[in-house]
């Protein structure tokens, strides 16, 4: 499984099927998890793209914690439909929280546009994230590129850094190879979250970060599958 | 930020991560000591990813200098058809080397295996030996960075800021202490370059075309340390060509622009020919094909004289 984070808009659903494109050619059951507050296109793009989706709308909760509820019936999901490589996109809205999971490879996607000091403005989603995605460098110049990088750099140095075009797919096959040298599992029981969420309602806003039905407690909402 | 690139105090480094202390001058570990767990929780980070930003924005110092290129050697791959490329080509510093083809036929791909520094794995199964030697694959991530400075077709800076607050802000990313000296010589070569001036104080978005290409051109010849500059189709500039090469072969880059540009590709004393997605064959620039060039950019001049003259309101006429 990998997580993939980033700010509305920033190029995940983008990244993310360009990158699926350039592994179909090594025949890997691939499928994509979309978490978002409200509604969304990104299920009838993955699957205009012929990519296996389940979307779940996580309403008045913030999506994050709404991730970590569903997450591990998602994980077995996807073991059911024997799934390879169990892709989640979440928009971290509140930059707060953080969907990454320790010792799961975790993505951070943000783009050029956002802003050189947006950066340090994200939170645990960038700081904690395995991989660094970069993208829409095509609209900026060498030296914003650099300004930026370095700026992602200073927050999250232990990152590798990764510059991928969305929309032509340049450097998606990078992260293809890096995809496919993921960690495997069977289960996600006794995973722990990055980071801790910051307060809502379930026993993930009280600080809780094992993952597991035995965990949950309170205000626990589950998706359909 | 004064005249010179300092290293930045934990202080400042702790505020602007959104930290709030009560007095200055202490050392880091003093300041980790009475910030509590709860702190740390809400802005979002921990005391070991505090000490690692602080490590990698001192640390840079040492690494950066280190990067020198001799040589580029793009080992030869496949075509678009699977056949085996006939050549090797290898690359020096303050060398240009154009890239020609029709469009489709690989230029692009060529310049992005050079960037990815490819090792048999992408499309073409090229492979790019920097210094003789294989670049190791965590090397790889971080000298992608420093090695190659892009120019491609985009036109524009998003950045909100005036020429000035840009030129410092790439200058600290690139740990440079003579930022005024720096200052100076881009603006002027800028100005060199653009034709229509402008100054420190005009704003990113408010440079022209021309302008904004010539501040990119000057600003990797002259703040940036990456040896390898990969230029791709940036014709129609409206700036002047020989100068912006001139100035990125006297900063000892190795350049290698794909091109449409009759003028751009003659300039390069060698030009590689890709044809269905491979290289196809070397053609060094010899005298015959200099006047060429030489005749071109008489035109190319003249088109100018006349530009200049109509834009001043006066009328023209043949010689
Ligand atoms: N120019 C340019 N545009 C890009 C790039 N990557 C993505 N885009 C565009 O940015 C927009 C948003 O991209 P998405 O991939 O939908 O972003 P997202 O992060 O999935 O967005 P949400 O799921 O809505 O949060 C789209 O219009 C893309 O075409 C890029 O590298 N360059
Ligand atoms: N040797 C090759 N093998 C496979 N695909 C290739 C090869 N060379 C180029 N391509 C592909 O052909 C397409 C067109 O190439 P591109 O570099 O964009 O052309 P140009 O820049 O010359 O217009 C791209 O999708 C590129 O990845
Ligand atoms: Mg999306
Ligand atoms: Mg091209
Ligand atoms: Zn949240
Ligand atoms: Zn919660």
């Amino acid at each position: 499984m990998i997580t993939v984070s980033g700010p509305p808009s920033s190029g995940k659903t983008s990244v993310i099927g360009k990158t699926i494109e350039a592994l179909e050619k090594k025949a890997i059951e691939l499928a994509v998890i979309k978490f978002d507050c409200l509604s969304t296109a990104d299920e009838l793009i993955y699957e205009k793209k012929g990519i296996k989706t389940k979307l779940g709308l996580s309403g008045s909760l913030c999506p994050d914690h709404y991730f970590v509820n569903n997450i591990d019936a998602c994980f077995h999901w996807g073991l059911k439909e024997n799934v390879d490589i169990l892709i989640t996109e979440s928009a971290g809205l509140c930059n707060r929280c953080s969907p990454h999971i320790k010792g799961i490879l975790s993505v951070c996607v943000i783009d050029n546009l956002s802003g050189c000091h947006t950066p340090k403005k994200i939170g645990p989603m960038l700081k904690f994230a395995d991989i660094v995605v970069i993208t829409k460098g095509d609209i900026v110049s060498q030296a914003e590129r650099e300004v930026f990088a370095y700026n992602v750099k200073m927050v999250n140095p232990k990152a590798k850094i990764l510059h991928i075009n969305g929309i032509t797919g340049q450097g998606a096959a990078e992260l293809g190879r890096l995809f496919l040298s993921a960690n495997d599992y069977q289960n996600l029981d006794d995973k722990k979250l990055r980071f801790t969420m910051p307060a809502a309602l379930c026993s993930y806003c009280l600080g809780e970060t094992m993952i597991g039905k035995d965990y949950h407690i309170g205000n626990v909402k589950n998706m359909k599958l | 930020m004064e005249g010179s690139w300092q290293l930045k105090n934990p202080y400042d480094f702790l505020t602007e991560m959104g930290f709030d202390l009560p007095d200055k001058n202490q050392s880091l570990d003093q300041y980790l000591n009475y910030i509590d767990e709860d702190m740390l929780e809400d802005i979002g980070t921990n005391k070991e990813m505090i000490y690692a930003s602080y490590d990698a924005l001192h640390g840079q110092l040492e690494e950066e200098s280190e990067v020198k290129v001799k040589s580029i050697l793009i080992k030869g791959g496949f075509n678009k058809d699977g056949e085996k490329e006939p050549l090797d080509i290898l690359l020096k510093p303050g060398e240009i080397v154009s890239i020609v083809g029709p469009t489709g036929s690989g230029k692009s791909r060529l310049l992005a295996d050079i960037e990815w520094l490819a090792q048999a794995d992408t499309p073409t199964g090229r492979v790019i030996v920097i210094n003789g030697i294989l670049p190791d694959e965590s090397k790889r991530y971080s000298f992608d960075e420093k090695l190659i400075s892009q120019l491609s077709q985009n036109m524009n800076f998003v950045m909100d800021a005036n020429v000035e607050e840009f030129i410092r802000m790439h200058a600290e990313s690139r740990n440079i202490k003579q930022i005024d000296e720096v200052l100076e010589t881009i603006i002027k070569h800028a100005n060199d370059l653009a034709g229509e001036p402008f100054s420190l104080e005009t704003p990113l978005t408010a440079l022209s075309g021309g302008q904004s290409r010539a501040l990119m051109i000057v600003d990797v010849a002259f703040l940036s340390k990456s040896p390898i500059v990969l230029i791709d189709e940036i014709e129609n500039a409206g700036i002047d060509r020989r100068k912006a090469m001139e100035f990125l072969v006297n900063a000892e880059k190795i350049i290698l622009i794909a091109t449409h540009d009759p003028v751009l590709a003659l300039m390069a004393n060698r030009r590689l020919v890709i044809r269905n997605g491979g290289m196809y064959k070397i053609i060094e620039s010899d005298e015959s094909e200099k006047k060429v060039l030489e005749k071109l950019e008489k035109r190319d001049r003249e088109t100018q004289k006349i530009r200049n003259a109509l834009r001043a309101g006066q009328k023209v006429q043949c010689d």
